[in-house]
Parts: structure tokens; sequence; C-alpha cells
């Protein structure tokens, strides 16, 4: 029999894992926060995500194009920095402003880096930010359609009142779209561990972290740390931008360093700066010296530590 | 604090493990590769016309680490021309046209056995290298100081995936294998004889166990069954909780590791003076029609050795010699099987998919899965920069090449592949370093 033969180096199997399935888990993840976040704030909540979602595709697309790069657009990133950053605005913005946005995140923030992989910051994050500096409107929260409250969770806390913790848990609050669900997320965050997409590192240390220093500098408050932790753009960021693996370090211990660090510098802006939030600054913060914390904590090497 | 070596959960795909060996027929001629092993090539000592027998020397090793070579049937010297070997390089070939009779020759008797010296002579003797797939000559293994070994590892592992032809050894050659422990005893005088096998293999490890009870200083120990357990520094480390330390090698810590397969190859020489000259090998993938164990003649191209097998089913993508995760791919299917061929695979174009690289997302799956905790990533970033130093630091020189890390990769990228020229790079830089 005559036939050609492949040749190539070892292994000649893979495991099927591939960039797409990975973010197609990410998108599933966030499935009942976006859910949650449309019935709670209506309509208009779906429109900003969709918004965001076509703006962050078409640019990367077009990006593509115009440089004559190879199209990137199947592995499905683009559409998870579009959700997230949705999930991170409040549904009453204006919608050109989420497309404003949209651009930011993927032109300026990835694709001029080199595309996926490549950036230094955190895509999301960073266009949120950009926002919160830009528009107004983008730091003004929304409130579910039915609701007689009028501050944020982080505003009546700073303001010396107390939210429900059930309410927290369930969504009935004021916030961005992904903001307000708490247990919608913690449900996304177990799926993605469970599915191994990301480690319990970061979440855990970020969120408990955060519990700890807003109980020893908030008074020993348990009911205050708890709301601090329900609350805001926490969980979202622990479980969701903070694990972005580009801009978060790579070993165990790096991602341990990483989430107490973002912690820390949440509860500083929190608690003593002129801010209600500081999960997004906290994050984008502790990306840039994720170079830095990888140097520093490299998984150590099998059979002794000297070369 | 204890270190946890990863390792990632390959399909097992043992189709093999319930089917018993069977014996093929000598083919009408064998090729036999001089360079079947680690080391200098053996040196051809017959011309085209001598008449060999089953177990006629055919190839004089030359030097300190190389090993000989014995017809594998009777006949006649046909050819003794250069082959391409799998690793690129070009070694002489003994062709022997078979005269059908398999006869054995006369001459050969069972070693005399009396010291450790004569030990270690007739493991040089009997042809035998690391039948797990190194090739490494096994006597040089065993050329140290007795007092030295604590430790006699015995790999029964296997962990690549599809390769069960480690299992039929320790299931139907265990009285070989017993006769090679008990020499090693008996001139080694290792305080514990450890047999490896990784859990998913029930058969082998009860027939171990009936092994074990002979002697209070043999125990079997059975591994996950996580790749790689087979490695030897995995093996070591889970088997006698020692860690090698780099650059090291486990007659540092006080071992020696032999495949199971190697020490029943010991066994039989020392038992009846046959030297390594058939191989049970496990024929399978996709593409072949009957996947089998088939014991078979050093020699016998790829090709005849499928044809026994029902033959293919398909065009393959690959055909490896040994397992999928660390064997290597041959060209042609003229190639023979060597001594250290434990399985042949055709691989259907589904089961070798090559998918095409992507940009790094920065997961750290390659890190995290790594079982030496090497940064392959870091390594391939470094490598384009020529930061030779960082490469160095990240662990280069630890990997055993297992390929962990390229077969988690959600990119795709080649990073196993990458390590092995990071390391070939690595050693020219150091010796222009040194020349300097």
């Amino acid at each position: 029999m005559d036939t050609k033969l492949h040749l190539s180096a070892s292994p000649h199997i893979h495991s099927g894992r591939s960039t797409q399935k990975i973010m197609l888990d990410v998108i599933i993840a966030l499935m009942p926060t976006s859910i949650v976040g449309t019935v709670v704030f209506g309509l208009r909540a779906l429109a900003v995500i969709a918004i965001c979602i076509a703006t962050c595709v078409l640019s990367e697309f077009l990006f593509n194009l115009a440089i004559k790069k190879k199209q990137t657009i199947g592995d499905l990133s683009a559409i998870v920095t579009g959700l997230l950053l949705a999930l991170n605005l409040p549904a009453t913005l204006p919608l050109w402003q989420a497309a404003v946005g949209s651009f930011f995140a993927i032109v300026v923030v990835k694709c001029i880096f080199g595309g996926i992989g490549k950036n230094l910051v955190n895509p999301a994050i960073t266009a949120r930010v950009f926002m919160l500096l830009s528009f107004s409107s983008a730091t003004k929260a929304a409130f579910p359609v039915d609701s007689v409250s009028s501050a944020t969770p982080l505003g009546e806390l700073e303001a010396g009142y107390s939210p429900s913790l059930l309410d927290l848990l369930v969504g009935n609050h004021g916030g961005a779209i992904g903001e307000v669900c708490a247990l919608a997320l913690i449900a996304g965050g177990i799926y993605l561990i469970g599915r191994k997409v990301i480690t319990w590192h970061i979440p855990v240390a970020f969120v408990g972290a955060t519990f700890l220093f807003m109980f020893l500098f908030g008074g020993f408050d348990l009911y205050f740390s708890t709301a601090q932790i329900l609350s805001g753009g926490l969980l979202i960021g622990a479980i969701f931008m903070a694990t972005d693996y580009v801009t978060s370090p790579s070993s165990p211990w790096g991602k341990i360093v990483f989430g107490i660090g973002a912690a820390f510098l949440t509860v500083v802006i929190r608690l003593w700066a002129s801010l209600p939030e500081g999960v997004s600054y906290a994050i984008l913060l502790m990306n840039i010296i994720c170079p830095y914390i990888d140097k520093l904590t490299p998984r150590k090497l099998f059979g002794g530590k000297k070369i | 604090m204890a270190f946890f070596l990863n390792g990632v959960h390959v399909p097992h795909r043992k189709n093999t493990a319930n089917s018993a060996a069977v014996r093929m027929d000598a083919p009408n001629t064998v090729t036999i590769p001089m360079a079947m092993h680690i080391g200098r090539p053996a040196i051809p000592i017959v011309k085209v016309g001598d008449e060999v027998k089953v177990g006629t020397l055919i190839g004089a090793q030359d030097g300190f680490i190389s090993s000989p070579v014995y017809s594998s049937v009777s006949g006649r010297v046909k050819k003794i021309s250069d082959i391409l070997l799998s690793n690129g390089a070009k070694a002489p070939a003994v062709t022997i046209e078979s005269d059908g009779l398999m006869s054995d020759d006369e001459s050969l008797t069972p070693p005399t056995i009396a010291s450790r010296e004569d030990l270690v002579e007739a493991i040089k003797k009997s042809g035998v290298v690391g039948l797990g797939g190194a090739g490494f000559p096994t006597y040089v293994k065993f050329s140290v100081e007795s007092e030295k070994v604590d430790e006699l590892i015995i790999n029964g592992a296997e962990c690549e995936p599809y390769i069960t032809s480690d299992s039929n050894t320790m299931i139907n050659r265990s009285e070989d294998m017993a006769y090679g422990i008990e020499l090693i005893i008996k001139y080694f005088d290792p305080k514990r004889v450890i047999i490896g096998i990784e859990s998913n293999k029930k058969a082998a490890i009860a027939s171990m166990k009936a092994l074990a009870n002979t002697d209070a200083r043999i125990s079997v120990k059975v591994l996950p069954s996580v790749y790689p357990q087979g490695g030897e520094k995995v093996l070591v480390y889970h088997t006698t909780g020692k860690a090698i330390p780099m650059g090291k090698l486990p007659i540092d810590v006080g071992c020696i590791v032999c495949n199971c397969t190697t020490i029943a190859a010991i066994g039989s020489y020392a038992k009846t003076g046959m030297p390594l000259v058939k191989k049970c090998v496990t024929v399978d993938g996709g593409a072949v029609k009957e996947p089998k164990n088939v014991i078979v003649p050093i020699g016998t191209s790829i090709k005849e050795l499928i044809e026994f097998c029902g033959g293919l089913t398909s065009a393959p993508e690959k055909v490896l010699y040994g397992g999928p995760m660390m064997g290597i791919a041959i060209p042609d299917m003229d190639a023979p099987v060597l001594k250290n061929t434990n399985a042949v695979l055709a691989l259907t174009t589904k089961e070798a998919k090559t998918p095409e690289a992507s940009a790094c997302i920065r997961c750290g799956s390659c890190l995290n899965t790594c079982p030496f905790g090497i940064n392959p990533a870091g390594i391939a970033a470094a490598l384009t920069k020529k930061d030779f130093e960082t490469v160095e630091k990240l662990g280069i020189n630890l990997c055993m090449e297992c390929g962990c890390c390229s077969f988690v990769c959600p990119a795709h990228i080649p990073l196993v592949q990458n390590n092995k020229l990071a390391k070939a790079a690595l050693r020219e830089e150091k010796t222009k370093e040194d020349r300097k």
C-alpha cells in the first residue's frame, strides 16, 4: 500500500481544548447574570448588552481587515469582552456611549497591542474606567424597574444605611447590569471552576481578603464586611475580570498574591478614597504589575532550587 | 513541603488489554539496524552470503555505551547497507533472507552467573536495552557499586495510550521477570524491589502481586492513572518518595529503574542463553483492522507486521513507533521493528489531528500541567528573544519531553517541540561560551 505519512514531533494527540471552547464556557457562565440583569432592569439592559457585543465583534473584524491580519473573531474573545463590559455598565447608559466604550476596549486596549494574549490590561475593565472618567452617565447607577430605592448598596453603606443581605444576593437593588445578583455570579464562578477554565485561587483570595480587610479596617462588623463583598462590582470583578488569563499571573501563588493585592486596593479605595467603588481601579492596577508578580512567583521546579 | 507532580488524563484506549499475544512467523526478510540503542551503533561482523541462525551475533558492541545485535531469524545475509533511522541519522543495517526454519544457533548456552560481574556481563551480552522505549543499554545502569543500590524500581506504569505490551509481559512472563529479579536481588542486594503499575491494569497488578508474595523485599505500588507515571523521575518519586535532584540520575538517590519487559528479557537470557531477538509489540490505532499484541522477530518490517494484523482499514495519517504522547512518527512502512519498539500505531486523521496554532492566551495550563513545574510558554517567549538565562531558569533542562504541555494547550502551540529546540539552542550557546 502506498500511503503518504505525516511526519511531526510528538505528541500526536491533543486534549481537544481550544481558546474558542474556553471563551464559550465564559459566555455560558455569564448567562445567569445576564438573564437576571435583563429581568431586573428590563429590555434596556438587553439593548446595552447587544450593542456592546456587536460593537466589540465588529471592531475586531474591521481592525483585522484594515491591517490585513488573519480573522480572530472566531475565538469568541470579543464577545466575552463585550458582554463583560455591558454587565459592568448601568442599563440606563446612552447606547452610543456603550458603543464608544466597546470600540475603545477592543481597538485601543486589545488590537493595537497585538490582539488576543498581547494586551497588557483587561479590555473590559480598562474601557469601564475610561467610561467612568469620560461619561458622567456611566457612573450613575440604574435601579430596578419597580424599585423605590434611590441609592446603590455601596452608596447606602457609605451614607450609613444598611441594605438587606437577601436583596444583595438575589439582585433587588441598584447598580450595573451584572452587579446586582450575587447568586448568579457565584453560580457562574462555580461553573468555570468545575469546567477547569479558572482555578479557585484568584476569586477566593480576592473575595476572602476583601472580607478580612473590611472586617479589620471597617470596625469589626460582620454585616458590613458581608455587604461589602456582595455589593458593587466585587464578585463579577473577582470571578470574571480578575481571572482574565492574559492579565493575571499564571502560577497558583501568583494568583493568590494578585487576589490579595486587588482586595487591598479595593478596600483602600472603598473606605478612604472619594469613590464609592474601587474594584475596576484595583484590578487595573494589579494588571499593570502582573508581569512582576509572575516573575516573583514562579512554580517551584522539581528536584532542587539551584540550576 | 511535598512536591505535587501534575500531569494529564490522557485517553487510555487500551484496546488490546484482554487479548493474548500472538506469535508471528518469520517474514521472508528482516532488516536489523545496528543502532537500536542510545550510544554508538554496533559494528556488523557478518558478510553478505554468511549463514546465520536465530541468536547468531551479527553486530559487535562498540565502546561502553553500545549494545551487541543478534540475528532474529535463520538464513543468509543478503545485504549490508546504511538505512535512515527515525531520528534522521544513518546507520548500517543487516538484511537477512530467512530460510523459514527459525533454527536456533547451537552455540548458545545459558551464561554462568556466579558474581555481580558475571551478571553485568550477561546483561551486556544479552543485547538488552531499555525496552520501555528509551533504548539505553541496560548493563550500563547496572555497572555501579553494589552498596549504592537501595531500590530496584520496575517500571510497569505503561502510561501511554494504546500500549499493552508491558502489561502482556507482566501477565504472561512473570516467571522470566521473577528470575531476573532474583538474580538482581542476589548480586546487588537492594533493600527493596518495587514494581510500579498504573491503577488501570488490574490483571497485571494481580500477576505482579503474586510474584511479590515470593520475596518480602518485593512489593507492588499501584500508581494513579495519570500520565506520565512512567517517566523515570515521576516513578522514582511516587514509589520511593525520593526526588532526584536536577541534572542527576536515579542511581544518585540509590535507585535503578528498569522497565518490566527489560527485566523479563534479562531473566529469559539468563535461563536460556537466547539473546534479545524478538519483541512483543502492540499493533493498534484506528487505521489497523485487527489490533493485537504480536510477538515478532526484530527487523520485521512495519508493513508486514500491520498486514499480519489484517492490514489497514484506511490510509493512516501517521504511523508511530511507540505511543501517541512520545512516540516517533515514521516516514515509510518499510521501517523495521526495533529492540525498543513496544508499539506500532497507525493513527487516522481523526486520532492524530494537529490543530493549527493560534496566539498564546497566557492561560498557564502548560505551566500548571508540567509534572516538574517547567514554564513552556515562558521558555518559548524567552527563546524568541534569545534570552538563554531565562530559558534555563524556567527549567528547560528538566524537560523529559512527555508532551503534557502541548496536549493541553488551548492555542495548540507546539510547546514540547519548542522545548526541544530550546534545549539544543541552549547547548549550542554553552559551547560557544566555552570556546571564548
